[in-house]
């Protein structure tokens, strides 16, 4: 799939954190309806590089500098009242722990309901707006009632994605939004997500230490090492014949079934 | 097998909720490895917890190490299982203590069971540091110091520290990248030879159990699913969850990803189990006997293979096997036939 032009797009990205690089990156892009996946070990720089995209870097006192343009608008140089509108809206986000994402002393739905307000909804188009993204998630609209320890981690992760899905955003950052849930409820997780560029036009970018959770995704991929892509390409391509000795070294951390020595009992 | 660990029939509840529901289970005396597999609720960690007595009793059923009765231990005897059995949790960092350096965490271990005197204690932290592939000089560091993956590694050291025969391995690698787990995996294999260990490996993904494993265990609300030699056990399932099990596991290559069991909803709630089998409502094979009548875990297929499923032969046989690859996945499907 050819990203052409690209929805969001980084040039020359530089974001500092204490005087020390920690992002460097010449290009990336991130098409319509396209499946991007950003991976590398901890402390790759996978993460800053996300949160520069949301324009919070300077929250966690990074400085960026260079372009990050969403169908050619450039962010960094937007007001943070103007990314406030932008962020959740047109670019939304799910991270590793749903449970961060959500209050404990409130109710899902009222989480979700007040992010749908402050984007401009009426009242009632916000509840029918939650109620129908809940059920693209597969998950029973009344389930909004519950607050977040009634919820499973699988379920959560959806209802993150249920709020992505209702503000209509246009770009899915997704900070590793399997790693702290089970395989199985994973294999659920990304089938879902790959369900919403398909029905839904969402572009994904995805950020991951498990390249065959990139595999399983990602039409593209960019492998990041100390903040830097080592080496980008089409995903079936980069994981089948890796051209950077790093990437082949991420792939031989994969645990395959039955790929070892095996014991004999 | 000489059995290291014997549970027979052991039952946990919690109030309402079985969390372990008539479990009996073996590790020999090591090398040896158990792999228990399961998702989050199945029981697994209770039961990690139940075999180095972190809980205060059992509902029923008994825990045996090196022939004695496990609850039953007072005083020194106590003393002398907590020493042979240790626990390694998934996240370092609920095991360290934050303000203590590496060096002074491990020492405590080796002075709560008067195992060295003060002079011959910083020798043998680090050479434990060494043992688990970090450098001897990390003894002076505190564990903000370390990545994710060392500070797993001087949890490990410092179980190691009391020379144990049994080890309790709960999810060790799941807060950790691939590449930090594919490391820790390794040492754990090089410590089984090594040490001569008998452990229990508990995790969701069985893809880890393969290489490590001799026996695996497959739990699921509680109970064993089926259990057996852990390559047969992976190549030919008796049980479908262990076939979704083995289906989540994300692949890299394409091929292997395209007969996928993925299961409709969610493991049913432990304090109200549905009646017969507990995984007949997620399960794409169920028939009605499955609702009613609950399966014993019974031999089935080559020896050693246990499964709890009425239709555990036709299973092995490969029934689920032909219904997936009848069914191309499809993107977008509801979630309630089951296969996609």
């Amino acid at each position: 799939m050819r990203p052409a032009p690209p929805r969001l797009a980084i040039r020359d990205l530089q974001v500092r954190f204490g005087g020390r690089p920690v992002v460097g990156i010449a290009e990336f892009g991130l098409g319509e309806a396209e499946i991007v996946g950003l991976a590398g070990e901890s402390g790759s720089g996978k993460s800053m590089t996300t949160l520069a995209v949301l324009g919070l870097a300077p929250t966690v006192g990074a400085t960026v500098r260079g372009s990050i343009q969403l169908d050619g608008l450039e962010l960094t140089r937007l007001s943070q009242r103007a990314l406030r509108d932008i962020r959740g809206r047109r670019i939304a986000a799910i991270f590793q722990s749903p449970a961060t994402a959500f209050s404990p002393v409130f109710k899902v739905g009222s989480v979700v309901l007040r992010a749908l307000r402050l984007h401009g909804m009426s009242r009632a188009d916000a509840a029918d707006a939650a109620a129908r993204a809940m059920r693209q998630v597969l998950l029973a609209p009344d389930l909004l009632d519950r607050y977040p320890m009634q919820l499973s981690g699988g379920q959560l992760q959806r209802v993150a994605i249920a709020l992505a899905l209702a503000l209509r955003a246009e770009v899915l950052l997704a900070d590793e939004p399997t790693s702290a849930l089970d395989v199985t409820v994973q294999a659920e997780v990304l089938e879902l997500l790959r369900g919403l560029r398909e029905r839904e036009g969402m572009s994904v970018l995805l950020i991951s230490h498990d390249l065959a959770v990139v595999a399983e995704l990602c039409d593209r991929v960019a492998i990041m090492r100390a903040g830097r892509i080592v080496e980008q390409g089409p995903a079936s391509q980069v994981l089948s014949a890796p051209r950077h000795e790093y990437t082949a070294e991420l792939l031989a951390a994969v645990p395959r079934i039955g790929a070892g020595p095996g014991v004999t009992g | 097998m000489t059995a290291l660990l014997e549970i027979s029939d052991l039952s946990v509840r919690f109030g309402p909720v079985r969390a372990v529901d008539g479990v009996s289970l073996q590790v020999a005396a090591g090398p040896f490895g158990l792999g228990l597999v399961g998702e989050s609720g199945s029981g697994k960690s209770t039961i990690g917890r139940a075999v180095v007595r972190l809980l205060p009793a059992l509902s029923g059923g008994q825990i045996r190490f090196e022939g004695a009765d496990v609850m039953a231990l007072r005083g020194r005897a106590l003393q002398d299982y907590r020493r042979a059995a240790q626990i390694v949790f998934q996240d370092p960092d609920n095991s360290l203590d934050p303000r203590m350096r590496i060096g002074t965490s491990i020492r405590e271990a080796l002075a709560a069971h008067r195992l060295a005197p003060r002079r011959q204690a910083a020798g043998r932290v680090r050479g434990l540091l060494t043992e688990v592939g970090l450098d001897p000089g990390f003894a002076s560091r505190y564990p903000h110091q370390l990545s994710g993956g060392q500070r797993q590694r001087v949890a490990i050291a410092r179980a190691l520290s009391v020379a144990p025969r049994l080890l309790v391995l709960d999810e060790p690698t799941s807060a950790l990248d691939v590449r930090a787990q594919a490391r820790i995996l390794a040492l754990i294999g090089r410590l089984r030879t090594d040490r001569k260990l008998g452990y229990m490996l508990i995790t969701h993904n069985v893809a880890l159990v393969g290489e490590l494993c001799e026996q695996t265990a497959v739990l699921y609300l509680g109970r064993v699913a089926e259990s057996g030699p852990t390559g047969e056990l992976l190549r030919a399932p008796a049980h479908p969850y262990t076939v979704a099990l083995r289906t989540a596991v994300p692949e890299i290559d394409a091929l292997a990803r395209r007969s996928r069991l993925v299961l409709p909803g969610e493991p049913p709630d432990a304090a109200s189990p549905p009646p017969g089998c507990v995984f007949h409502p997620r399960c794409p094979l169920a028939v009605p006997r499955c609702r009613t009548e609950v399966p014993a875990l019974r031999p089935a297929g080559p020896p050693g293979r246990l499964v709890a499923c009425h239709r555990g032969e036709e299973v092995l046989r490969g029934a689920l096997g032909r219904a997936l690859s009848l069914t191309a996945p499809q993107t977008g499907q509801a979630l309630g036939s089951g296969l996609r």
